[in-house]
C-alpha cells in the first residue's frame, strides 16, 4: 500500500511536469491551431539555462528558474516572429506551419548539439538542494518532490490568474474563439499570439528546470519524448482546453509510472499511447474537448 | 499500348538503361548506387503517403511504422527461408500485404477521427509499433529487438528498386485518375459534401490508407535488403515526419511533386555531406533544418502546389520560352 | 403515393428543438418552396431528409421506403440530391471533376479496372466525361470545365452545385438558397434554368429561398416554417394573404 502511494506520488510529480509543458501546447493550438513541435525543445533550452544558472552562474534556484523562464519567453516569441508569423501573413495552409515547426525543432536540437553550444553529450545535473526525506503516514517524500509539486501549483494558479483575470488573458480567449472578430474589436492579434508563445514557453522552461532537478540528466534531445507525451496529454484532455491539458497530464503521468511499476517497463510507452487511441475512439475530441455537430 | 503512353514509357526505359549502364561501367559507384536505390525506396514510401494525405486528405503521422512492419516481415522471411530471388519476391509481397492488412485493421476504427486527432492517433500507433519492434526478440530471437536485426541477405538491387518504383507510381497514377481517385480527392476537399454526393467516404479513406501503407511496406522490404541490417530506431516517429515533409514539400495532391521531392530530398541530405566536408559534418542537420524552414516559408503550397509535371508541359514550356526569346531578339 | 414524405419529423440538438412534428409530402414533378424567417429550421429539414442529422422522432420516406438510419451517401444513391446554402464544392478539383465525382456510384467499373486501365474503364470514363460536359453545357458552365471550382465567380459556383447534384441522377432535388448573392438578372436566368431542368429531368424540387420573387414565380406550392413548426401551407397566393405568415416575418402588431 505504501508502495502504491509512493508510486502515485512519483506519477503526480511526472504528471505535474507534463502539465506545465502541455498548457503551452494547448494554448498555442487553441489560438492558431498549430501543433508547435518545437515546444519540447524550448523545454530543453529551459532546462539548460536553469542548470547553467545554478551551476556556472551560481544563482539560487528560484532565480535560475526565473531566468530560464525569461530566456525562453524571448525564445518562444522569437520563434513565432521569425518562423510562424511569415506563414500566417501569407495565409499559408496549416500543414506548412506544422512542417516549419518540425524544422525549427530540428534546428534547435542540432544547433545546440554543436560542440561550441551545448555539445551532444549527456550532462549530469548536480543536486540543487541537499537531500531531505520525510515520512508521512509511512510514505517517503523528498524535498525535490515537494519543490516540483509546489512550484507547479504556484505556476498553474498564476496561469489561471493571467488567463481569467487580466485584460491580456481576456484578449487571448477572444482570439482563440474567433481571430477575425477579435481583430475587428481592435485586439492586436499578432501581439496576443506573441504573448501566448511567451507565456507557454516560460512555463515550458520552468518544466525543463524542474525536470532537470527531478531526473538529473540533460542533453539536447531530452525535449523530444517529454514534449511528445505532454502534447499527447493535451490531446487526451481535449486540445485547446487548459483544464483539459492539466487533467490529461495527470492521467499521463500516473499511467506511465504505474505501468512501469506494476506491469511492464518495456511496453510502458506503448500502453500510454494505446490508452490515448482508445480515449480518442470513444471521445474523438478528448476528455474535456467540446463536440459540436458540424454546421452543414 | 495507347499512343499517349508511348513517349513516357520510352523515357522511363531510357532512364533505366542509362542508369543501369552507368552502374555497370562503374561511373556510379557502390556508394552513390546505394543512394540512388535509397532515393527510389523513399519514393515508393512517399508515393504511399501522398495517396493517403496528399490525395485522400487523411493526416497520418505513423507512416514509418508501416515501412518498419514491411521491413521486418520481409527480412524475417528471407532470414528464415533463405535468400533466393523467389523468396525475396514473396518476402516483399508479404511485407506489403502485412502492412496493408494492419492498416485495414487499425484504419477502420481510427479513420473516423478528423485531421489533427487522426494525426495524433497514427503517431501513437507509430510509437506502439516502435516499442513492439524494440521488444520483437521476445517473439523470435531472429528479429533482434533493440539490438537490431543483422544478417539480412543483400538482395535489393537497382533493377528491383527501379521497376518496383515505376510500378508503384503507375498504380498511384491510375488510381488517382479514376473515379475511385476522384472520390478520394472529394473526401479530402469536403468530407460532408462527398458523403452527400453519394460517396461512401469510409470506403475511400480506407482504400487510400491501405494502399498507401502497403506501398510503405513494400519500400520497407526493399530497405531491409539494401543494408542487410535493421534497427527499430530507423522507424520511429521522427522518420514519419521525414516522409510527411517530403510529401508536403512536393505539394499536396501532386504525384510528380512527391517523386521529384523524394529523390531531391535524399540527394540533398547526401549532397550536404559532400559540401560540408568532414570538418563541418555536424552542421549537416542544422543546415538541413534551415533549408526546410526557408523552403516552407518561400513556398508554403509546396514545390508543385497540387499541379502535375508532365513531359508535354516541359516541352511546351521550352517551346514557349524559345518563342519568347525569338520575339525579344 | 407521395414521392417524398416526412411523417411527424422532429430533430433536437441537446435541449434545442430545431424541428418539431414536421409533416411534408412531395408529389412527383412538383416544385415546392420552403420559406420562413432566419433560424426557422429550413436547412434542418434538408439535413434530416439527407441523413446528415437523422430525425430524433418520426420518419422520412422516399417512394414509401423508410430512410431513417441510412447514411447520407446511401440516401443520395436512392435518389435525393441537394445543394448547400454555404457553398461546399470540391474547391481544388476542376469544374468537370466536381460533376464526375458525383457520378461515382454509377461509374460501372471496379478498382481493378481502374488500376489496369481496362477497356471498360476507358469506355465508361469517356461516357461519364461526355455526360458531365453535357450537364455543364446545360448549366452554362461548359467554358469553365477545366478551371478550379474554387476559382469560379459566386453565381457560377451556385450553378455548379446544381450541376453536381444533378450528376447523382436524383429523383428529388433539394436546393438551399440557390439564388443567394445573385443579382436580379442572374436570378431571372436561374428561374428559367430550374424550371427547365425540372421539366427535362422529370425532377421533384424542394427549395429554400428568401427571394420572394423567385419563390412566387417558380413554386406551385409553399410551406412556411417558423420556430421549427409548419405554420402555413398553400399556393403562393394563399400564403401571401395568410396573417400568421405576415406575423412570423414582420412581428406581432404589424398586421
Amino acid at each position: 500500500m505504501e508502495h502504491l502511494l509512493e508510486q502515485t506520488l512519483n506519477g503526480l510529480q511526472l504528471g505535474f511536469v507534463y502539465a506545465l509543458i502541455a498548457v503551452g501546447y494547448t494554448m498555442v493550438y487553441g489560438i492558431i491551431k498549430l501543433i508547435n513541435f518545437a515546444h519540447g525543445d524550448v523545454f530543453m533550452i529551459g532546462a539548460f539555462v536553469a542548470v547553467f544558472g545554478f551551476t556556472s552562474w551560481g544563482l539560487p534556484w528560484p532565480l535560475a528558474i526565473l531566468v530560464a523562464m525569461l530566456a525562453c519567453a524571448v525564445l518562444g516569441m522569437g520563434i513565432e516572429r521569425l518562423a510562424y508569423r511569415p506563414l500566417r501573413i501569407k495565409g499559408a495552409p496549416r500543414i506548412a506551419a506544422l512542417i516549419t515547426a518540425i524544422g525549427v525543432s530540428l534546428f534547435i536540437e542540432y544547433f545546440t548539439s554543436l560542440d561550441f553550444v551545448f555539445g551532444s553529450d549527456y550532462r549530469n545535473v548536480p543536486r540543487v538542494l541537499p537531500e531531505r526525506r520525510w515520512e508521512i503516514f509511512g510514505v517517503s517524500i523528498n524535498n525535490v518532490q515537494v519543490l516540483v509539486l509546489v512550484t507547479v501549483l504556484v505556476l498553474v494558479v498564476f496561469l489561471q490568474l493571467v488567463v481569467y483575470r487580466t485584460k491580456v488573458g481576456k484578449a487571448m480567449r477572444a482570439v482563440s474563439q474567433d481571430m477575425d472578430a477579435a481583430r475587428l474589436m481592435g485586439i492586436d492579434v499578432d501581439r496576443i499570439i506573441g504573448f501566448t508563445f511567451a507565456l507557454g514557453s516560460a512555463l515550458a522552461a520552468a518544466a525543463g528546470a524542474l525536470f532537470a532537478m527531478a531526473y538529473p540528466q540533460i542533453h539536447p534531445f531530452m525535449g523530444i519524448m517529454p514534449g511528445l507525451k505532454a502534447f499527447t496529454a493535451a490531446v487526451l484532455g481535449g486540445i485547446g482546453s487548459i483544464p483539459g491539458a492539466l487533467l490529461g497530464a495527470l492521467v499521463m503521468g500516473q499511467v506511465e509510472v504505474l505501468t512501469a511499476a506494476y506491469l511492464t517497463t518495456d511496453f510502458r510507452d506503448a500502453i500510454a499511447f494505446a490508452l490515448l487511441i482508445l480515449v480518442l475512439l470513444f471521445r474523438p475530441t478528448g476528455l474535456l474537448g467540446k463536440t459540436a455537430p458540424e454546421k452543414v | 499500348m495507347r499512343k499517349e503512353m508511348l513517349l513516357p514509357a520510352a523515357a522511363v526505359a531510357l532512364l533505366y538503361l542509362v542508369l543501369a549502364l552507368l552502374r555497370q561501367a562503374g561511373v556510379i559507384g557502390i556508394y552513390w548506387g546505394q543512394i540512388v536505390d535509397l532515393a527510389l525506396i523513399t519514393t515508393i514510401q512517399a508515393v504511399g503517403l501522398s495517396l493517403i494525405y496528399g490525395f485522400a486528405g487523411q493526416f497520418s503521422l505513423g507512416h514509418a511504422a508501416f515501412y518498419g512492419l514491411g521491413a521486418y516481415v520481409a527480412a524475417f522471411i528471407t532470414r528464415t527461408q533463405g535468400g533466393t530471388p523467389l523468396t525475396f519476391a514473396l518476402a516483399l509481397l508479404a511485407g506489403a500485404a502485412v502492412a496493408g492488412i494492419v492498416a485495414l485493421i487499425i484504419g477502420l476504427p481510427i479513420l473516423r477521427l478528423r485531421s489533427d486527432y487522426l494525426g495524433i492517433a497514427t503517431l501513437g500507433f507509430g510509437i506502439i509499433v516502435k516499442v513492439m519492434l524494440d521488444n520483437a526478440d521476445k517473439l523470435s530471437p531472429v528479429l533482434g529487438g533493440a539490438r537490431g536485426m543483422a544478417g539480412i541477405p543483400r538482395l535489393t538491387t537497382f533493377h528491383w528498386v527501379f521497376w518496383l518504383a515505376v510500378l508503384t507510381i503507375l498504380i498511384a497514377r491510375n488510381l488517382v485518375n479514376s473515379s475511385h481517385g476522384r472520390s478520394c480527392i472529394a473526401v479530402r476537399e469536403d468530407e460532408v459534401a462527398a458523403d452527400i454526393m453519394g460517396i461512401d467516404t469510409t470506403q475511400f479513406k480506407t482504400l487510400a490508407f491501405v494502399m498507401g501503407c502497403a506501398m510503405a511496406g513494400l519500400a520497407g522490404g526493399l530497405y531491409a535488403h539494401l543494408y542487410s541490417f535493421l534497427h527499430p530506431s530507423s522507424f520511429d516517429f521522427l522518420k514519419s515526419f521525414d516522409v510527411l515533409l517530403v510529401v508536403v514539400l512536393g505539394g499536396l495532391g501532386s504525384l510528380t511533386g512527391t517523386v521529384v521531392t523524394s529523390i531531391g530530398w535524399v540527394f540533398l541530405l547526401e549532397g550536404l555531406r559532400d559540401v560540408l566536408g568532414q570538418q563541418f559534418l555536424d552542421w549537416r542537420w542544422v543546415v538541413y533544418a534551415l533549408i526546410l524552414i526557408a523552403v516552407m516559408i518561400a513556398r508554403p503550397q509546396g514545390l508543385m502546389g497540387g499541379k502535375e509535371l508532365s513531359l508535354d508541359m516541359l516541352l511546351r514550356r521550352r517551346a514557349a520560352r524559345g518563342g519568347a526569346d525569338h520575339g525579344a531578339a | 403515393m407521395a414521392l417524398l414524405e416526412c411523417r411527424n419529423v422532429s430533430r433536437h440538438f441537446g435541449g434545442l428543438r430545431a424541428l418539431s412534428g414536421l409533416d411534408l409530402s412531395l408529389e412527383q414533378g412538383e416544385v415546392v418552396g420552403l420559406i420562413g424567417p432566419n433560424g426557422a429550421g429550413k436547412t434542418t429539414v434538408f439535413n434530416v431528409i439527407t441523413g446528415v442529422f437523422p430525425p430524433t422522432e418520426g420518419e422520412v420516406l422516399l417512394e414509401g421506403r423508410v430512410l431513417n438510419g441510412l447514411k447520407p451517401y446511401r440516401i443520395t444513391q436512392l435518389g435525393i440530391a441537394r445543394t448547400f446554402q454555404n457553398i461546399r464544392l470540391f474547391r481544388e478539383m476542376s469544374v468537370l471533376h466536381n460533376v464526375m465525382a458525383a457520378m461515382h456510384p454509377r461509374c460501372g467499373y471496379g478498382l481493378v479496372d481502374a488500376l489496369l486501365r481496362t477497356a471498360r474503364f476507358g469506355r465508361r470514363e469517356r461516357e461519364m466525361r461526355d455526360e458531365a460536359l453535357a450537364l455543364l453545357e446545360r448549366m452554362n458552365l461548359a467554358d469553365r470545365a477545366h478551371d478550379k471550382a474554387g476559382s469560379l465567380p459566386y453565381g457560377d459556383q451556385r450553378r455548379l452545385e446544381i450541376a453536381r447534384a444533378l450528376a447523382t441522377h436524383p429523383k428529388v432535388l433539394l436546393l438551399d438558397e440557390p439564388a443567394a448573392g445573385m443579382n436580379p438578372a442572374e436570378v431571372d436566368e436561374l428561374v428559367e434554368l430550374i424550371r427547365g431542368i425540372a421539366g427535362d429531368f422529370g425532377l421533384t424540387v424542394l427549395l429554400i429561398e428568401h427571394q420572394m420573387g423567385l419563390v412566387m414565380n417558380l413554386c406551385e406550392r409553399l410551406v412556411v416554417l417558423d420556430f421549427g413548426e409548419v405554420i402555413a401551407k398553400g399556393t403562393p397566393g394563399e400564403i401571401q394573404r395568410n396573417p400568421r405568415v405576415l406575423e412570423a416575418y414582420l412581428g406581432k402588431g404589424v398586421v
